[in-house]
């Protein structure tokens, strides 16, 4: 068999059992639409022919969508960005001194168990509700797997490639930068992925509360339900599912290239 | 450093004569070193013992009777109980059961590894762990990720990691248990080679007991609970020692006086 043939048949049977599983999606959801829902009715589930007219055709309402969507996927990235600088850095803390790691662990899982969205309201009292606001949730929500993920990957470097640093006069810096960070970056990449999905999370919920400023993709869903306009609803929840899993593939793939030479799971399947 | 170890040539300094003909002192002695844990576990007990440079010492003993602990203490990476330990051996090198190699580099940047952690320039880090790299039979391999590589062949960059930065004393801690026998007769040959060589002090830590005779000059037997050495055997061959020697009856004969050694030997 030529390598092309065989490529093709590969992408055929990575590809075609979703694409079956989709073409079965639409078809139940225009069952819906045109057969189980009558006429008036027919607002709560719009066809997915009328979406696309509505939402994505028509060049001001995708605009104003994409727009939205641009917006929130910049609040996403800074906090994101912030998440991972930050739990990082405390995973560093918590991996060198053992009470540092005594100290706060405790309160960053308080942090993943407390519902943020009861902290919301007073984020806005003390931060106003414009971006700065959404970028918090986004921290919020994503900075505990970052932390947890980073100090298991620093803490299971193995022992004695850590004696043999100390035998030959490595200092704890040392240490950090030729051995533990570069062994806990495939942790790290594992963290972003699941980060990055709960950042985008963040961002949409951060847009429901936080209505000053440009207005986020979580905004304009909340004012085409309130207008029942489905169609730009539904597009708009497609785009940000859709938001969400080029985040969580644009970091598998980026996993892939930094750790993927020399760590198996960042090259395996899954990773995008 | 701590406790009662003497790291510098404090006390082998007097046997050293004038002309500066190769080290002979020991590099390592050990004078009634004990280890107990902090949880009580006492691991090895009054063990006195010397290496010469240029010698090898084998330990065998059976699993758990505190072999590694020892390496620990012989390597200052933890301070004895008892006892005392001298060691006249700047540099140490230290080669584990498993190859430990750093899986995001290339294989000659593993090597060069400890030379860089010795704030070593780069040009002769470079230089040496080509020399080594090639003394190990990895000639080719240079930029291969350890993942590439067979079991045998990381032990081998393993050890060409230690010997890049020419250590005075090296202590290796059951490095080819792990490989299946033909490795392991490779390597011990192959480990022979850089010896008469290098000639390092060494101590070796196995429970292979052919191994143990084959690499040595001294064999050390140790019991377990607690770990003490039980007996002291000789092993008369000189260096280079051939492969053949492992079925010269002389040598058989070595391998089952350790071996009674190791079944009998109580402290
Ligand atoms: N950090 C530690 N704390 C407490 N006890 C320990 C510690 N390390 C080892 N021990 C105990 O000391 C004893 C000797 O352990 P050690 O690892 O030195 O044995 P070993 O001869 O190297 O064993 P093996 O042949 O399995 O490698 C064992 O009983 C072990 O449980
Ligand atoms: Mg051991």
């Amino acid at each position: 068999m030529s390598s092309t043939a065989r490529t093709v048949g590969r992408a055929v049977r990575l590809s075609g059992p979703p694409t079956v599983v989709f073409a079965a999606f639409i078809g139940l959801w225009l069952l819906l639409s045109h057969v189980v829902l009558d006429a008036d009715k027919r607002f709560l589930l719009p066809p997915p022919t009328d979406v696309v007219r509505v939402g994505i055709l028509d060049g001001e309402n995708l605009r104003e969508v994409l727009d939205g969507l641009w917006s929130t996927t910049r609040v996403a990235l800074v906090g994101l960005g912030l998440a991972g600088g930050s739990g990082v850095a405390l995973a560093v803390l918590m991996s060198q001194r053992r009470w540092i790691e005594r100290s706060l662990y405790p309160y960053a899982v308080a942090l993943q168990t407390i519902p943020i969205l009861a902290l919301v309201p007073l984020i806005g009292f003390w931060f106003g509700f414009e971006f700065r606001s959404r970028v918090l949730v986004c921290v919020l929500i994503a900075v505990f797997p970052m932390i947890t993920n980073t100090l298991f990957g620093i803490q299971s470097v193995d022992p004695e490639l850590r004696q043999l640093f100390v035998l030959h006069g490595a200092g704890p810096l040392t240490r950090l930068r030729k051995l533990e960070l570069p062994a806990a970056l495939p942790s790290v990449f594992t963290a972003l992925r699941t980060s990055a999905g709960l950042s985008v999370v963040g961002a949409i919920v951060g847009d429901f509360f936080f209505r000053q400023g440009e207005p986020g993709i979580g905004r304009l869903i909340d004012l085409y339900r309130a207008r029942l306009q489905s169609e730009q609803l539904l597009t708009a929840i497609v785009l940000s599912s859709l938001l969400g899993l080029v985040v969580f593939w644009g970091f598998g793939l980026l996993a892939r290239v930094v750790v993927g030479g020399w760590h198996q799971s960042a090259g395996g399947r899954g990773a995008g | 450093m701590d406790g009662g170890v003497t790291s510098a040539a404090v006390v082998a300094e007097a046997p050293r004569s004038s002309t500066s003909a190769p080290r002979s002192g020991p590099v390592l002695r050990f004078a009634g070193v004990g280890k107990t844990y902090d949880d009580g576990t006492v691991a090895v007990s009054d063990v006195s013992l010397t290496v010469a440079a240029g010698e090898i010492v084998s330990i065998v003993g059976p699993s758990g009777c505190g072999k590694s602990t020892l390496l620990r203490v012989a390597s200052g990476l933890m301070a004895p109980s008892e006892g005392r330990v001298e060691r006249d051996a700047p540099e140490i090198g230290f080669v584990f059961q498993d190859p430990t190699l750093l899986p995001w580099r290339s294989v000659r940047r593993n090597v060069e590894l400890l030379c860089e952690l010795r704030g070593m320039a780069r040009g002769e880090r470079t230089r040496r762990a080509a020399e080594m790299i090639e003394l190990v039979g990895l000639g080719g391999f240079e930029r291969y990720r350890p993942r590439a590589l067979s079991g045998g062949m990381r032990m081998r960059v393993s050890l060409a990691r230690s010997l890049a930065t020419h250590p005075e004393l090296f202590l290796f801690d059951e490095p080819f248990a792990a490989l299946d026998e033909i490795t392991r007769e490779r390597l011990n040959d192959q480990l022979l080679d850089i010896f008469v060589r290098e000639r390092f002090g060494a101590l070796f830590i196995t429970h292979a007991v052919t191994e143990a005779v084959y690499l040595a000059g001294t064999v050390l037997v140790m019991s377990s609970r607690p770990g003490t050495l039980v007996g002291r055997v000789q092993v008369p061959f000189p260096y280079p020692r051939s492969a053949e020697l492992r079925f010269d009856p002389a040598f058989v004969a070595v391998v089952q006086e350790v071996a009674h050694a190791l079944r009998t030997g109580t402290p």
